[in-house]
C-alpha cells in the first residue's frame, strides 16, 4: 500500500514538473520570437522555413486523403441513418458544422501528432544525449530560441493552414457522395454548404487548430529535453510524446466544444 | 568584438573553483573541490570512471548549479552572470564534447561555421575562410562536405575541436580527447593540443582518464577520486608522490581500489 501511494506521488510529481517545463518552453519561445529581433538573436526565418516544410508541407498528400476518406464516411453515415426520417437531404448542414467546427481540426491535429510530435521528441532527444544541446549551451546559443521557437511558429501557421485544406477535402469527400447517392449537382452542393456555414463555425475549427498546434510542439520538444537513457529513452519519450499529444488533442478538443457549444 | 576584454596575463588564475560541491538526488558527487588553472598552462584533470570528473566538467562550463562553493571564470563567479555577461563570457571559452557533439544535421564546414554566424556579422566569404584555417589547422582541410557520420572517431574529434577554437577563445575544455581512438591517432590529438596552446596562448583544460595522454600534455594534473580532489601539482610531482591511492590509480592496480569492507556492507544495506 505504501509503495503504492508512494509510486503515485511520484506521478503526480513527475506530471506537474512536465507541465511547469511545457509552461515554461512555451513562454520562453513566445519571448524569443518577439523580443530575440531587438536583442540581436532573431528566430532564424531559415529555421522556421524549414519546420515549416517538414510538419506542414510533408503532410499535405495523407491530410488530404484521410480528410477526404473521412468526408465519405461522414456522409455515408449520415444519409443511411436519416433515410429512416425522409430527411436525406439533411446531410449536407451536419456535413458542414461537423467537419468545419470539428473534425477538420481533428484529423490535422492527430496526423500532425503522429508524424511530428513523434519526430520533434526523437530529434530533440538524440540531441540531448548526443550532447548536442549541451554545446548549443556552451555556445552561446539559447536551446530554446534555436530549437522550440521555430517549431512552435511552424505548428502555429501550418495547422491551421491544414485545417482548411482538411475542411475543403472532406467537404469535397461529402458533396461527391452526396451528388452519387442523392442526386445533387455538385455546384448546388457547394452553394448549400455556404449558405448554411457562417464565419463562427469556420473560426471554431481554428482556433481548436491553434491550440492543438500549441499542445502538439510543447508536448514533443517537452518529451525530448526529459529524454535520458540512451536508444530506449529515445524510444519511450518517442511513443509518450505521440500519446500525449494525442489525448491532449482529444480532450482539449471536448473541453473546447463544451464550452463553445453551450 | 574583443576590443574591450582585459588580456590575461600569463599565470594569472583563469579558473577558480572555490568549495564546490554537486548532488545528484541523494549521492554527493563532488565535494569540498578547490582548484585554480592558471593562463597559459595545460591542466589535466584525471580520475577513473565515476570519479566525479564529468560533473566537474559540467560545473566549470555553467551547465550545472552547485549547491555549494563557486566557480569563477576570467575572475566572474558564473552562477551570478546574467545572460548577456554568460554570453559575453562563453565567447572567450571553446569546449570540445566527449563525443563531438557535432550538429549531425549539418557538414563539417557549416558546424565548424556554426559559432561565426550565430555571434558575428561577418559576410559569408569571411567566415568562409576563417573556417577553412580552422579546419587546416586541425588537418581537416577537404573534409569541408561530409556530414559527421561520415567521419571516423578521430575526425570528428578534430572537427570539434575546430568549432571549439573558432572565435579564438582564450580557454578551452577538451573532455576525453582519446576516448574511443587508436593509440596513433591519440597521440597526434595530444600533439595537436600541445600545438594549439603554443601557437594561439590558450589555457587548455583536459578531462581524461587516459594515463599516458595526461603525463605527456599535462604542465599540472589534479587528481579527482571518489568526487574528491586527491592532488594537484606537476607531473613529476604527480608522478613521484607518495599517495597511495594516486600511486594505485597510477599503477592501476585495482585490488588497492575496492572499498573497505565497512564501507562495501554499507552500500548493500542502504535500501
Amino acid at each position: 500500500m505504501y509503495a503504492l501511494t508512494e509510486n503515485l506521488g511520484r506521478r503526480v510529481a513527475r506530471g506537474i514538473d512536465e507541465f511547469g517545463y511545457a509552461a515554461l518552453l512555451l513562454a520562453e519561445s513566445l519571448y524569443w520570437l518577439v523580443a530575440g529581433v531587438l536583442r540581436g538573436q532573431p528566430v532564424r526565418l531559415r529555421a522556421v522555413v524549414t519546420e515549416m516544410m517538414r510538419i506542414g508541407v510533408a503532410a499535405i498528400p495523407i491530410v488530404a486523403i484521410l480528410a477526404f476518406a473521412n468526408g465519405v464516411m461522414m456522409a455515408l453515415q449520415g444519409v443511411y441513418t436519416l433515410k429512416d426520417f425522409g430527411a436525406e437531404s439533411q446531410v449536407i448542414p451536419g456535413l458542414a458544422l461537423s467537419i468545419t467546427r470539428e473534425f477538420g481540426a481533428l484529423i490535422v491535429g492527430i496526423v500532425v501528432a503522429g508524424r511530428s510530435g513523434s519526430a520533434i521528441a526523437a530529434r530533440i532527444g538524440s540531441m540531448q544525449m548526443s550532447q548536442e544541446i549541451d554545446a548549443l549551451r556552451v555556445l552561446g546559443v539559447n536551446p530554446v530560441r534555436y530549437l522550440v521557437a521555430p517549431i512552435l511558429l511552424a505548428m502555429l501557421v501550418m495547422v491551421p493552414a491544414l485545417t482548411i485544406l482538411a475542411n475543403l477535402m472532406a467537404l469535397t469527400g461529402g458533396g461527391l457522395l452526396c451528388v452519387l447517392k442523392l442526386h445533387f449537382s455538385l455546384a448546388s452542393y457547394w452553394e448549400a454548404v455556404i449558405a448554411y456555414l457562417e464565419v463562427a463555425d469556420v473560426m471554431q475549427g481554428l482556433v481548436k487548430s491553434l491550440v492543438f498546434a500549441v499542445l502538439i510542439a510543447l508536448v514533443g520538444c517537452t518529451n525530448g529535453f526529459m529524454a535520458r537513457g540512451g536508444a530506449d529513452g529515445i524510444g519511450h519519450s518517442t511513443t509518450r510524446s505521440v500519446v500525449l499529444c494525442i489525448a491532449a488533442i482529444v480532450i482539449a478538443d471536448m473541453l473546447f466544444t463544451l464550452f463553445l457549444s453551450r | 568584438m574583443s576590443g574591450t576584454r582585459e588580456r590575461i596575463e600569463p599565470g594569472q588564475p583563469v579558473v577558480e573553483v572555490e568549495g564546490l560541491g554537486a548532488r545528484y538526488g541523494e549521492q554527493t558527487v563532488l565535494e569540498d573541490i578547490d582548484l585554480t588553472i592558471r593562463a597559459g598552462e595545460i591542466h589535466v584533470i584525471m580520475g577513473g570512471s565515476g570519479s566525479g570528473k564529468s560533473t566537474l566538467l559540467r560545473h566549470l562550463l555553467g551547465l550545472n548549479q552547485p549547491v555549494a562553493g563557486q566557480v569563477r571564470l576570467f575572475g566572474q563567479d558564473i552562477a551570478r552572470l546574467g545572460e548577456r555577461e554568460m554570453l559575453a563570457l562563453r565567447r572567450r571559452i571553446g569546449v570540445s564534447f566527449q563525443g563531438g557533439a557535432l550538429f549531425s544535421s549539418m557538414t563539417v564546414e557549416d558546424n565548424v561555421a556554426f559559432p561565426l554566424r550565430e555571434h558575428t556579422r561577418l559576410d559569408e566569404n569571411t567566415i568562409r575562410i576563417m573556417t577553412r584555417m580552422k579546419l587546416e589547422v586541425v588537418n581537416l582541410a577537404g573534409f569541408e562536405d561530409l556530414l559527421p557520420n561520415q567521419l571516423s572517431g578521430g575526425m570528428v574529434k578534430r572537427a570539434a575541436l575546430a568549432r571549439a577554437i573558432v572565435m579564438d577563445p582564450e580557454l578551452l575544455f577538451f573532455d576525453e580527447p582519446s576516448a574511443g581512438l587508436d593509440p596513433v591517432v591519440s597521440a597526434e590529438l595530444d600533439e595537436l593540443i600541445i600545438r594549439l596552446r603554443d601557437i594561439m596562448k590558450i589555457t587548455v583544460v583536459v578531462v581524461t582518464h587516459e594515463l599516458e595522454s595526461a603525463f605527456k600534455i599535462a604542465d599540472r594534473i589534479t587528481v579527482l577520486d571518489r568526487g574528491r580532489i586527491l592532488m594537484t601539482d606537476t607531473t613529476g610531482a604527480v608522478r613521484a608522490t607518495a599517495h597511495t591511492r594516486v600511486q594505485a590509480l597510477l599503477q592501476r592496480r585495482p585490488e588497492a581500489l575496492q572499498l573497505d569492507a565497512e564501507d562495501y556492507l554499507q552500500r548493500l544495506t542502504r535500501s
